[in-house]
């Protein structure tokens, strides 16, 4: 793995490469560069397989990470690639050429974050949400649980205790 | 059901179910509108009950033929297959699965219900025949559950479908299932399950709170 870090340190502008643990490595950079490194990956070094491929909301520092996790089968080698794009009209390069179901995890993206990815097959389709008007629901200004109590009629009654102090109470009344 | 008409937006309806021109066998054009034209419009209507001995009869004849649409959401409907296995065998309760909603008379709606999913119940509920039961089972149907703040799961199913029996539990084995069935049987004998005739008299307030939360209808009002 560092012979491939340092063969792709060559080439493109990478930072923080990080050893996870369970045998993946991470590695940062910038969006324009994804496309020509990924492609690289999968072409040159046996990266074959996209495991995963998701989107993080920092919304303090206004931007969305996103994380390509490579796998290459025959060296059983994980790879991470971390990319950070801007949260105001957030849009990637699709990468469904290389990989179809990529198109998929794109089109999840697109209702859920948010993130658009221009070209990328039905990515403007509803998805899992049908008809939904509001800002994407992962983000993380969305506030969930408001919605809900203004859209679906909580039944009244229903409570929260505090576990640690409510299994005093139950079980050393006394103390 | 008269005094409000809902509008569906074209761009929510499949495109064969658009308004649209079609080229009659003598070269006329004729102008189609699907969802007016190919449905029925009507309104449910309230049925009164038979007299005396008639609606007794007819009430544990219903009792005794209980068909389930087999029509699963969520995780409860993984408790509905050992149901129907020799173990707990409803059978013996005349409880039985139909696969298509004409020819069943109870819905079990078996745990949480997204509103996509919530669009797919009512569509069935409204297909199927009087007089038609609803079972909620678990407690995503009572109140919400561990959904009860998701941004995608109802949190109360009798303000979209009229419920006759709840079967709490988080999930109800087959045995509490049972016994739900149970307690339909007895709610029919004593011909209190009303539910579809409920579901009729006050279907301005179940559309309401049903077009509140799925906004791309894209099927009639009702759906014979």
């Amino acid at each position: 793995m560092n012979e491939l870090i340092s063969h792709i340190k060559e080439r493109f502008p990478i930072s923080d490469v990080v050893d996870a643990p369970g045998g993946a490595t991470f590695i940062t950079l910038e969006a324009a560069k994804l496309v020509p490194l990924i492609t690289s990956l999968k072409t040159n070094h046996g990266f074959s397989v996209l495991v995963i491929f998701t989107a993080v909301d920092w919304l303090e520092d206004g931007k969305f990470q996103l994380t390509y996790i490579v796998n290459n089968p025959k060296e059983k080698q994980d790879l991470g690639i971390r990319v950070f794009i801007d949260r105001e009209n957030a849009e990637m390069e699709s990468i469904h050429h290389l990989w179809h179901h990529a198109a998929t995890f794109q089109r999840e993206m697109k209702e859920m974050f948010g993130i658009d990815f221009p070209g990328s097959p039905g990515v403007d389709d509803p998805f899992m949400l049908e008809g939904w008007d509001n800002i994407p629901p992962m983000r993380r200004d969305f506030d969930t649980k408001k919605y809900a109590e203004e859209t679906y009629f909580p039944r009244p009654g229903r409570g929260t205790n505090d576990p640690a102090t409510y299994m005093k109470q139950k079980l050393y009344p006394d103390e | 059901m008269s005094e409000k008409k809902y509008t569906t937006d074209e761009k929510f309806l499949a495109p064969e179910n658009r308004p649209h021109t079609v080229i009659g066998p003598t070269g006329e054009e004729i102008h189609v509108d699907p969802l007016n034209d190919y449905f029925c419009q009507d309104m449910p209507k309230v049925q009164s009950p038979h007299t005396g001995i008639v609606e007794k009869f007819l009430n544990w004849a219903r009792a005794e033929s209980l068909w389930v649409l087999a029509y699963g959401t969520g995780c409860g409907s993984i408790e509905l297959p050992p149901l129907f296995s020799p173990r707990f065998d409803a059978y013996r309760f005349g409880v039985m699965m139909r696969p298509t909603p004409r020819q069943s008379g109870v819905i079990i709606i078996s745990g949480y219900l997204a509103v996509k999913t919530l669009k797919r119940a009512i569509r069935s509920y409204e297909q199927m025949q009087n007089p038609k039961y609803v079972i909620a089972l678990g407690s995503c149907t009572i109140n919400g559950g561990m959904y009860w703040d998701s941004y995608n799961t109802i949190n109360r199913l009798d303000h979209y479908l009229p419920v006759d029996v709840y079967i709490a539990g988080c999930m109800p084995r087959p045995e509490a299932i049972l016994a739900g069935f149970g307690k339909l049987k007895e709610l029919i004998k004593s011909g209190n399950a009303e539910g579809a005739n409920q579901y009729a008299e006050n279907l301005q307030w179940y559309k309401d709170n049903q077009h509140k939360i799925i906004k791309d209808w894209n099927m009639p009002t009702y759906n014979w």
